[in-house]
């Protein structure tokens, strides 16, 4: 499995600008896939029939990464950039960014003076190897996501866009593992989550679904002075109650508790006081759906090396196939 | 004179209360379109049926509503309380014209006089909840009888040439609004067309957001006009766009990434024409696009602007070559526009 997570998440995709992820993803999922479409706003959608005794379910992962944008390229051709998602200064110094032909370049800031602050984004530019605005190769409006290798640390897997290329791993790997279900399941790999759960929201208010599960990162309370919260890296996946967004349907958190116990999957409830998924957009989305989100426990969000743990992947998965197998009583 | 661009701009419009302008731009359209209603929000929406080349219902979008203001109470001495409608910096406020309501009762947005404030008021802002608007009335009761708590004020500016240059107030989004009525008195497109003239853009993309689950499109355009900021500055950073550089091309604002497939399409076309453009500066700000791409369905949207200065300010400056280029390029985009662009996979 390590080497399809390698490749999705080196991949190139911030917001907006999904077509490469979605390349990748296709021939993996085609085989295990009834009929697959790509919508108007990019979403990549496989559907999967059942047998007509269950529900219609929609599974949300997101695609695109979080990244930046250029906004201006200086006489001396230096490029300024805006964050595409939540892009935060102090991840940025020394970094590097990929643009979708394969250019990298250096983020580095004006000169700091105060060694106590943190610059803002208007501060910091990147550097493309170019000696003036004439020569520079990328434009303004240019979309980069960051540039970082994917590194297995024993199960610890850090890589730049984990958020949420590792929910679309599970999201495939569930695809390929699930052999017959009730649900008529549509499995979405959406776009443009990280400024909005945009994609997610016309998606859903497109195929209309009964219930909708998000496979998403999550915090995790394991990490010095991290905010208190009762998930752990390698403590099983993590069943969301409650986020800033949303909070779940009580009945199919209930049904996801239900499903892991029988099955011995190790899992923790999520209570995440800041950020929201995908699963919010489906909550809400023309007449409403029952609304829930199978987490991966992540260190270092949104940062350049977000970490998750091979065990809470895995168990992700069997909670994901144990839940689509069979009925979904709420 | 362009008089298209005088009468719409002198027209009034604040958000939730577009009737007036409502009307004009039905009356300019009217011969030009096949059917035309007003929604239950109050945007004008109009079908121009196409040649049937083409299978796609596609909506050109343009705000009408302008932002102003709105009479929320009144002193005992007759000057009227207001609030905002739309976005304001307090400061654009103080000694401005309006006009109150349907009559259009002339007040002014008063100011201290400067004999009478002492350096400490001079260098501070009077928040808008410290400003009165003055119709010269005596009293409550004199001030009630000219005016309704709830009445909209818009501002009091007249259209005038300057050269390459017009000024006037509200040109966000009666350029847009005038370049939606040049496309509809132009020749059939190959697809239906369904103008849409939208409502209480200024405060939060509404009026769109309805108007595109009603028309239900394959494809949408939104015609507006976007903050220019071309003034001198004395860094190297990022500016935006300038007058008199051509059609402003959003690719990303705070809520929407244009869509990627249209936007090429759009600067293909200019490049094709001898257009000029500007890609507008990725970032803040937002368009109608982002309420029409997700409302129903996923839509392939994108945004042309004309470039203005002093956006949600009394007085607005545009450059008429960027009009009509805007006009041309918007056209052209259109008529060669097929199901091929905006396809997915």
């Amino acid at each position: 499995m390590n080497n399809l997570i390698k490749k999705l998440v080196e991949a190139y995709g911030p917001s907006g600008f999904e077509d490469q992820i979605r390349a990748l993803i296709w021939p993996e999922i085609e085989k295990y896939a009834d009929d697959i479409s790509v919508d108007a706003l990019g979403n990549l959608i496989a559907h999967k029939k059942g047998d007509g005794s269950g529900l219609k379910a929609m599974v949300a992962a997101h695609m695109d990464e979080i990244g930046v944008m250029i906004t201006h390229i200086t006489e001396e051709g230096f490029c300024r950039f805006t964050n595409i998602g939540g892009v935060y200064p102090h991840t940025l110094l020394g970094g590097r960014v990929q643009f979708a032909d394969g250019r990298v370049g250096i983020i580095h800031s004006d000169r700091i003076t105060d060694r106590s602050k943190i610059y803002g984004l208007d501060k910091h530019f990147i550097d493309v190897g170019a000696t003036g605005r004439d020569d520079c190769p990328v434009q303004v409006g240019d979309a980069a996501g960051f540039h970082r290798e994917f590194v297995a640390n024993g199960k610890m897997l850090s890589a730049k866009s984990m958020d949420d290329r590792i929910g679309c791993v599970v999201a495939i790997e569930a695809m390929k593992r699930l052999k017959q279900t009730p649900h008529d399941v549509y499995f979405v790999f959406s776009v443009q989550e990280e400024i909005g759960t945009r994609g997610a929201e016309a998606a859903a208010n497109h195929l209309d679904p009964d219930v909708g599960i998000a496979l998403d990162v999550t915090l995790t309370g394991d990490v010095p002075e991290a905010i208190p919260m009762a998930v752990s890296l390698g403590k099983g996946t993590a069943i969301k109650v409650k986020d800033a967004g949303m909070i779940a349907h009580h009945g199919l958190v209930q049904l996801m508790k239900k499903r892991a116990s029988e099955a011995s999957i190790p899992y923790q409830l999520e209570v995440l006081t800041g950020g929201s998924t995908d699963a919010r957009s489906i909550q809400i989305a023309n007449g409403g759906a029952a609304a829930g989100c199978i987490s991966i426990p992540c260190r270092y969000v949104h940062s350049q090396s977000e970490t998750v743990h091979a065990d809470d992947v895995e168990n992700s998965i069997k909670l994901l196939v144990e839940l689509l197998a069979k009925p979904i009583e709420l | 004179m362009n008089e298209l661009l005088k009468n719409l701009t002198e027209a009034v419009g604040v958000s939730g209360e577009e009737k007036e302008i409502c009307r004009i731009i039905r009356d300019l359209i009217a011969d030009h379109v096949d059917e035309w209603h007003v929604d239950t929000m109050g945007s004008l929406i109009a079908l121009k049926k196409g040649t049937g080349a083409s299978p796609l219902r596609v909506m050109v979008d343009a705000h009408m509503d302008e932002v102003g203001l709105m009479v929320t109470g009144f002193d005992s001495n007759g000057t009227l309380k207001f609030d905002t409608v739309g976005g304001f910096d307090d400061r654009t406020l103080l000694g401005k014209v309006v006009q109150v309501g349907p009559e259009k009762v002339i007040g002014v947005i008063g100011g201290r006089p400067v004999h009478l404030s002492t350096p400490v008021q001079r260098n501070s802002v009077v928040k808008v909840d410290a400003m009165r608007i003055d119709i010269g009335a005596k009293n409550e009761d004199a001030a009630k009888g000219k005016v309704k708590l709830g009445d909209r004020a818009a501002f009091v500016t007249a259209y005038e040439e300057l050269g390459p240059t017009a000024v006037a107030k509200a040109f966000d989004n009666r350029a847009g609004c005038a370049a939606l009525v040049e496309l509809l008195r132009a020749r059939p497109y190959p697809f239906d067309l369904y103008a849409a003239f939208t409502v209480q853009e200024e405060v939060g993309l509404r009026g769109a957001q309805a108007a595109a689950y009603g028309i239900d499109p394959d494809v949408s355009l939104v015609l507006e006009c976007t903050p220019a900021y071309d003034l001198p500055n004395k860094n190297d950073v990022s500016p935006n766009v300038a007058l008199g550089k051509g059609p402003s091309v959003y690719v990303m604002d705070a809520v929407t990434v244009q869509d990627p497939r249209l936007v090429r399409h759009i600067l293909q076309t200019a490049v094709t024409h001898n257009i000029p453009y500007q890609i507008r500066q990725p970032g803040g700000g937002g368009t109608n696009a982002g309420a029409i791409q997700r409302t129903r369905r996923p839509i392939p949207v994108a945004t042309i602007a004309v470039p203005g200065r002093y956006a949600h300010t009394p007085t607005m400056m545009i450059n008429l070559d960027d009009y009509a280029h805007v006009v041309k390029l918007a056209q052209l985009t259109l008529q060669s526009l097929t199901t091929e662009i905006v396809k997915r996979n």
